[in-house]
């Protein structure tokens, strides 16, 4: 029976942007890896992703994932050059800080009280972002012409920019240039544990087995997790994202609503929905997305919309990510974020790390589902 | 490179400028039409790469076809009939935002001289 097992020392269920840094950071550091894929029936969080690598409005009320969003966009230069390294795909990373513009006085005084929580919840120093008043942005961003109600803008240094789909692309490619054995049109199903010995993984008509075990399922999770003891409190949230026809580029910076590739084409977003499993486009959704934009920035007007399509974030009761390992099933981690991109490098090189060291650092205790557990004590 | 067919359901000539040249053609033909018949291969130049590219499907599909057209930059040619005193241009690359100054392109005066009105509130043009 054991004859037809395929066993490795990790097996990374999820071959999205998560999973793929995951197994990425386990193999280059000498595991042999397994990563299992549902195939492209999967609800891909990647394909609807905005492409930010976002620090400055990251955590408010949670320094932990502040930190980490940090931590992870400080990862990312060097992530971006071994992924390109392994793999020929540039994730077209760019750094170059990032905006988010603000319509009016209100919106502008909203935006610097959060920054102002944000900084006081970091050590002196640490927090780079800060306000810009309309004139200032205006001369930062000389070739861009702002409309009447643009106030101003949040402006962090940290932010960057990079894109979901050669990412993904990449980083599919630098694992299977590490030897990850990847396993598409194979959706995990069943996950049981040999007494006192390695997890076993039912996955399309296989069966794998490995000491370690990484959940990296998105909304595809919460099954997952029950069979090894963890907790997925996730729903998918919908996420509508539109793109240009390539202009000459003009936004070398990047921003929360609008950014453009270094090819050309300028992408809008961005919208929140609960819709359940719905990935359709709205496109009065789409229209609110472009209005806001224009107010922005008038000129986009002028621009032909190429396309515009919905995706699914993964999305926690306090939009901040899960890391867990399993207390009743050590050995098996869950990993699920709805900002795979940026927490990219963090996924490879800081979080890899500890899966394979068995025990998530200290630092990651704030990050455990537990949290959502209605606090019994006074 | 390209020849008309008998078309008995032509046009009158009608002049207009391609390539900066001064031609007669079947008005309510297509401007890719008009310019490959008037040899302004290629038509333009990528926006990524800057490889040369010619009109293919002639149906609105390939997208291959961007030309400028009287000013507009990126127009679809193969979908846009011929008028009296078009203007056509090869598309060089990316086309530029109007009235964003300070990046590097000379050809673009008409876009600017029409962005240089109101704003438009109305989304851009779905297209694809």
């Amino acid at each position: 029976m054991n004859a037809s097992l395929h066993s490795s020392d990790a097996i990374v269920i999820g071959g999205g942007v998560v999973g793929g840094a995951i197994a990425y950071g386990l193999a280059k550091r000498g595991l042999s890896v397994t990563l299992l894929d549902e195939g492209d029936v999967a609800f891909r969080a990647a394909r609807a992703n905005f492409g930010l690598v976002w620090v400055h409005s990251k955590g408010p009320g949670f320094p932990a994932y502040q930190e980490w969003s940090q931590r992870s966009a400080d990862l990312w230069g060097d992530f971006a050059a071994e992924l390109t390294a392994d793999s020929g795909v540039s994730p077209h990373h760019e750094r170059r800080g990032g905006f988010h513009f603000t319509l009016g006085d209100e919106e502008f005084e909203a935006r610097a009280q959060l920054l102002r929580r944000m900084h006081n919840q970091q050590p002196p120093g640490r927090y780079a972002a800060r306000m810009v008043e309309r004139s200032e942005l205006e001369r930062m961003l000389p070739n861009i012409r702002f409309g009447p109600r643009v106030s101003g803008a949040s402006f962090s240094e940290s932010d960057g920019q990079a894109s979901p789909l050669h990412l993904l692309h990449g980083l599919m490619g630098a694992c299977q240039a590490r030897g990850v054995r990847l396993y598409g049109e194979h959706r995990a199903s069943a996950i049981t544990r040999e007494p006192g010995g390695a997890f076993i993984v039912t996955a399309g008509p296989r069966r794998f087995a490995a000491p370690k075990l990484v959940l990296a399922a998105g909304n595809g999770n919460p099954p997952l997790a029950k069979m090894v003891g963890l907790e997925a409190p996730v729903r998918p949230q919908r996420g509508q994202v539109a793109v240009t026809e390539r202009t000459e580029r003009f936004f070398h910076h990047t921003g929360s609503g609008v950014r453009q590739l270094p090819e050309g084409t300028v992408i809008l977003g961005s919208s929140e929905e609960e819709a359940g499993f719905d990935t359709s486009a709205r496109s009065d959704v789409v229209g609110q997305i472009v209005h806001r934009n224009i107010q922005v920035m008038p000129d986009l007007a002028r621009l032909r919309l190429v396309r515009f399509w919905a995706g699914l974030r993964v999305m926690t009761p306090d939009s901040f990510p899960v890391y867990n390992q399993s207390e009743t099933h050590p050995g098996a981690f869950i990993a699920t974020c709805h900002s795979g991109v940026t927490l990219a490098a963090a996924h490879a090189n800081a979080l890899a790390p500890q899966i394979i060291a068995g025990a998530l650092s200290p630092e990651m205790a704030p990050f455990t589902a537990r949290r959502f557990h209605v606090s019994k004590a006074a | 490179m390209f020849r008309r067919l008998p078309d008995a359901a032509a046009g009158p000539l009608v002049p207009v400028t391609i390539d900066g040249q001064g031609v007669m053609v079947p008005e309510g033909e297509s401007a890719a039409a008009a310019a490959l018949a008037a040899g302004m291969v290629p038509t333009r130049t990528t926006p990524v790469s800057g490889a040369p590219r010619a009109p293919w499907c002639m149906m609105g599909v390939c997208f291959e076809c961007l030309m400028e057209i009287d000013g507009e930059p990126n127009m679809q040619g193969c979908m846009v009939p011929v008028r009296a005193g078009m203007v056509i241009r090869r598309q060089e690359g990316a086309r530029r935002l109007p009235a964003m100054p300070g990046t590097s392109h000379e050809a673009a005066g008409a876009s600017l001289g029409a962005a240089s009105g109101a704003p438009a509130a109305a989304p851009a043009n779905p297209q694809g």
